[in-house]
């Protein structure tokens, strides 16, 4: 990807809501913060907005870099930008980082108003419901009614079709990428086992480890190792490490083939920078989605006065979020005689492919977006 | 139930199965187009009769092409049959030539039935008399509706206008209207010999 067609230097800005916000749980949020980033520019008429939302370890750095050697751009960099598929030269962007957080937003790790200290475990579990009742108060505060699109992955992917189910009205498009209407039982059993990393370890301290200045690094350390390997398919981790051996087998513990020093590295590095609390939370967002549970199960009922327009996409390879999984959306959507298409994108990269700048993928994204039309006289 | 709107040609190629399949679709219907390739037939159906179209189509670059042509288009395979579809919730499911590389022939034509309340199945006619000519002189046929070689052709069940009559009659499935055309022309005498294209309007029997 060239220089020319990134957006350049970014940086992010702080919405504060100081309206109480009632969770699902019961539980409310009396005031909170939302982090976000936007890419291109808002029309006059606001009817260009697209809201990207982000999946478990995401944020609102969707795109962009901070400053000009920068090593790392946002993590859709790939698809958001002047003359990319959402062409920033078309669209008004939205990045947001969700409650919960450990970016910016308020989350277990911000500070708790008025106590000088984090949330820690006092902070509320948050769910994608909560999210995108969140992400609305942040279009109120921007001054966009209707958003002209909402853009996820994975856990991002059950945001975008929340949106459809809760705002029917201020939404034209969903794009659900490698989602589900829910997890799996198998799916769910691998959240547990990385929680049960995080709260087993000796640091964790019932969540209020900010207190002991210290962090439950090996759990969530494993936890991500846990996930790396649930996002890849036995095929691309095949192709990317096989057997290869880091050097001459030592007949020992230490990191021998290429695969265990991948993980590793993956697992120390996320450990370094991410927040367990949010980790947790995250994770319980994706177990609870289930929208269809409100109405005994059956999806289509659920989706009965959806009217946004869809583009569902899933990945040949992808074991945590299968195509069965997309193909329940597609076919409640059908029920409804919505509008909607689907692709089954052939790929050897497993869950992860939706990061991915394969060609046909993107071209599926680029030819959705540009035909989607707005209104931009006021 | 056949319609009189005046098709109208929208800049597209007109083809004449097209324009039967048309007549054979009433206004506003909902339509599902198995193997729909770039998606044309949904196009004209929704700009000549505002039809509410989906494609199914297996393959990357036509499920493209379908979705810059602005139809729905849904990725599958139609050897798994139509398990994504409810009951009886298209008013007409069209496979427009492409039966003969089913290999699930009876399987997708029952689900076809079960979820459109018509059926339309168009296929070129084995028994046409330049392919009988071709057989007799010793080749398998090669032509305009059949353009491959014997070794690269993805149809496995080329079948004749008498036999798809036959298979009709076996599985109890009314055939409603039945048009034969060779080069866009009407054939009506001794079709199976001289009709090119076979398209059926097919409905369950009670």
């Amino acid at each position: 990807m060239s220089e020319n067609n990134s957006i350049g230097i970014v940086s992010p800005q702080t919405a504060h809501f100081s309206e109480p916000l009632t969770l699902k749980s019961g539980e409310v949020l009396p005031q909170f913060d939302l982090v976000y980033e936007t890419y291109g520019t808002l029309n006059a008429a606001k009817s260009n907005a697209v809201l990207i939302c982000h999946a478990l370890s995401g944020n609102h750095h969707v795109a962009g870099k901070y400053s000009a050697d920068d090593k790392y751009p946002g993590w859709w960099d790939n698809l958001v930008g002047p003359n990319k598929p959402l062409d920033t030269n078309k669209f008004f962007v939205i990045g947001v980082n969700n409650l919960g957080g450990c970016h910016g937003s308020s989350g277990p790790s911000s500070i708790k108003p008025r106590s000088k200290k984090p949330y820690g475990a006092s902070f509320p579990i948050v769910t994608v419901e909560d999210w995108v009742n969140s992400q609305s108060k942040l279009l109120d505060y921007l001054g966009i009614n209707r958003l002209a699109a909402v853009i996820g992955g994975s856990l991002g992917g059950m945001q975008a079709l929340q949106w459809t189910i809760a705002f029917p009205d201020r939404i034209k498009h969903a794009l659900v990428i490698a989602s589900a209407p829910n997890l799996t039982a198998q799916n769910m059993a691998f959240n547990e086992v990385a929680r049960q990393a995080i709260i087993t370890d000796p640091e964790f301290y019932d969540g209020n480890y900010y207190a002991y200045k210290t962090v439950p690094r090996r759990g969530l350390r494993i936890a991500r190792m846990l996930g790396h390997i649930t996002y890849l398919s036995d095929d691309a981790m095949g192709e990317k490490f096989g057997r290869k051996l880091k050097d001459k087998i030592k007949y020992s513990f230490d990191v021998e083939f290429e695969m265990e020093s991948y993980l590793r590295y993956q697992g120390d590095k996320f450990a370094g920078e991410f927040d367990a609390n949010t980790y947790l939370r995250m994770t319980r967002a994706l177990d609870y989605y289930d929208p269809a549970l409100e109405c005994g199960g059956d999806l289509s009922k659920v989706l009965s006065n959806v009217k946004a327009k869809f583009l569902v996409v899933s990945f040949t390879s992808d074991w945590r979020f299968s195509p069965e999984r997309s193909r329940e959306i597609v076919k409640a959507l059908l029920d409804n005689e919505l509008t909607v298409s689907y692709a089954e994108v052939t790929a050897l990269h497993g869950h992860d492919a939706f990061l991915m700048p394969d060609a046909h993928y993107h071209n599926i994204l680029r030819s959705y977006l540009s035909k989607i039309e707005f209104n931009d006289v006021k | 139930m056949s319609n009189n709107v005046n098709i109208t040609n929208h800049g597209l190629k007109y083809r004449q199965d097209f324009a039967i399949i048309a007549g054979w679709v009433d206004f506003g219907s909902k339509v599902l187009d198995l193997g729909c390739g770039d998606g044309q037939l949904l196009v004209y159906l929704r700009d000549s009769l505002e039809a509410k179209g989906y494609g199914v189509e297996k393959d990357d670059a036509n499920w493209l092409a379908c979705l810059q042509n602005g139809t729905n288009v849904i990725q599958m395979d139609l050897e798994d049959g139509l398990s994504g579809f409810e009951n009886q919730s298209f008013d007409t499911v069209i496979l427009s030539q492409t039966l003969q590389a089913m290999h699930h022939t009876e399987k997708i034509v029952l689900e076809m039935l079960r979820v459109g309340r018509e059926v339309i199945v168009t296929f070129p006619n084995f028994g046409y008399w330049r392919n009988r000519l071709q057989i007799f002189k010793g080749n398998m046929p090669v032509s305009k509706t059949l353009p491959y070689q014997w070794y690269d052709t993805p149809n496995v069940h080329l079948c004749t206008i008498n036999d798809f009559d036959n298979f009709c009659n076996n599985y109890k499935i009314s055939v409603i209207e039945r048009k034969v055309i060779t080069d866009g022309n009407d054939v009506s005498l001794m079709p199976n010999l001289l009709g090119n294209l076979a398209m059926y309007r097919l409905r369950s029997t009670e």
